[in-house]
């Protein structure tokens, strides 16, 4: 399968990208790690006339702590890095723990952040996260930079608010509050294959360890992230065991999770009950630890 | 370079098993298909051309890469490790070649070029994988033949050899 005739150009900085897609709009694609655009293209479900790539274009990448707190991380920051990268392990545990189960190790040295969330696959592990966090991205055209909170980015399949003259140039998590636990959980047949369902788990605990906010939201089971509700219903709460597994099961009924042959919607619910349960409780134990 | 909507071919250098290669193709040319196509090296091998199966996976700048979903322009500057390169100039084979040869990890071989290469970014960082790691960082080649577990076997042979 090879991809349809392309021109292909390289960018040697973020003002050179952003002039060439002002240019040609959606006739042209950034090519940054490739991992998604590539199948696309071979696939010709994906025919730009230009490809743009972007791997050259400095200060792009890394992690950058701020004086509040706030981590900011460049949109070219390949997957490996946020795999290994000990001081964001330490800032943003729950980019770190999704990390690994982001395809294979070949998908993980080129894929980038700012590529997974631009590309919005329904099954994806870092726009879950990035809903989980609150984080916010910004999006760098020739007009300029806008920001755009996590939770409005996506809009449904492989849809985000990006607009075609636009690249994601790096993402900004808040600062995370003193007690805080998170844990990622990711159900797939085979290691590395798509799973079927992920969860992202964030509970800040106060002083007496009763909950002042809990996050859960599901990657795999609707066009986007699925950021439960019912966790309203914990704030304040110690957080038993039970009212967790509780939780996880109303917010698994929230909504008609998207089956297919390989997994029905009854199962999907089952695991979002199950992973849910297990993440939520998790995440309160390193929360209390902490 | 060419910013319309027309396929001009590129110049790109590009270094491959140790010999700098100045070549012309095509932007749409696949790294996979430059190797295999352009320089005769057909060692990677391509099965799914989505990056899902791994047989296409070579190193570059050390790192394992899908090449099928690699583009020619992207690999200007780069150094690229293929399966070819693995074996000593006098034909001795590497030692992730021999242990697969002693452990019968081939049968057909379709899959093995792109397993060599994910092996040897492994033991590059791992000296000596549990079994649980070996098959997390093999789990993105797949075999249709051996079932895995004389690959497995391979990867733990090749790491006492190279560790001698």
């Amino acid at each position: 399968m090879k991809p349809a005739p392309f021109a292909y150009v390289r960018a040697e900085s973020l003002a050179h990208a952003t002039a060439l897609l002002d240019t040609h709009g959606d006739e042209a694609k950034p090519l940054a790690g490739g991992q998604s655009l590539g199948p696309l293209l071979n696939m010709r479900l994906s025919s730009p006339t230009l490809l743009i790539d972007i791997n050259r274009i400095p200060d792009l990448t890394g992690p950058t702590v701020h004086a509040d707190g706030t981590v900011v991380v460049g949109g070219l920051t390949r997957h490996r890095q946020l795999e290994i990268d000990v001081e964001l392990g330490r800032r943003v545990p729950l980019a770190i723990e999704a990390a690994p189960y982001i395809g294979h190790r070949a998908i993980r040295n080129r894929g980038t952040l700012a590529g997974s969330l631009a590309h919005a696959d329904p099954a994806a592990e870092l726009p879950a996260v990035v809903v989980a966090l609150d984080a916010s991205v910004t999006a760098s055209s020739v007009e300029g930079e806008r920001t755009i909170s996590a939770r409005e980015f996506f809009g449904g399949y492989y849809t985000t608010s990006l607009r075609p003259t636009e690249l994601l140039t790096r993402v900004s998590f808040p600062p995370a509050p003193p007690r805080r636990g998170c844990s990622w959980l990711e159900f797939a047949p085979r290691l590395g294959d798509y799973g079927y369902v992920g969860v992202a788990a964030v509970v800040d605990l106060d002083d007496r360890n009763n909950a002042m906010s809990v996050e859960v939201v599901f990657s795999g089971v609707s066009a986007v992230p699925h950021r439960s509700t019912i966790t309203l219903d914990l704030v304040g709460s110690a957080l038993d065991t039970s009212d967790l597994a509780d939780v996880a099961s109303r917010s698994s009924l929230e909504i008609e999770a998207t089956g297919d042959e390989a997994a029905s919607s009854g199962y999907k619910r089952r695991l979002m009950r199950h992973l849910g349960a297990r993440a939520l409780t998790v995440a309160r134990d390193r929360a209390r630890q902490s | 370079m060419n910013e319309g909507g027309d396929e001009a071919p590129i110049a790109i250098t590009v270094v491959v098993n140790g010999t700098t290669r100045q070549l012309t193709a095509s932007p749409r040319l696949t790294v996979a298909d430059l190797l295999r196509e352009k320089l005769g090296l057909t060692g990677t091998h391509l099965g799914c051309e989505h990056g899902v199966c791994g047989a296409c996976t070579i190193l570059i700048d050390g790192e394992s890469t899908r090449s099928c979903i690699l583009y020619a322009g992207q690999v200007d500057g780069a150094s690229i490790l293929t399966v070819e390169g693995l074996a000593a100039a006098d034909g001795t084979l590497h030692p992730v070649q021999e242990a697969f040869r002693q452990t019968f990890a081939l049968q057909c071989g379709f899959c093995t070029p792109g397993f060599l290469m994910t092996i040897v970014e492994l033991l590059g960082e791992v000296a000596d994988p549990t079994d649980d790691e070996i098959r997390e960082a093999l789990s993105g080649n797949l075999c249709r033949c051996t079932g895995y577990d004389s690959i497995v076997a391979a990867v733990h042979d090749a790491a006492r050899s190279v560790s001698r």
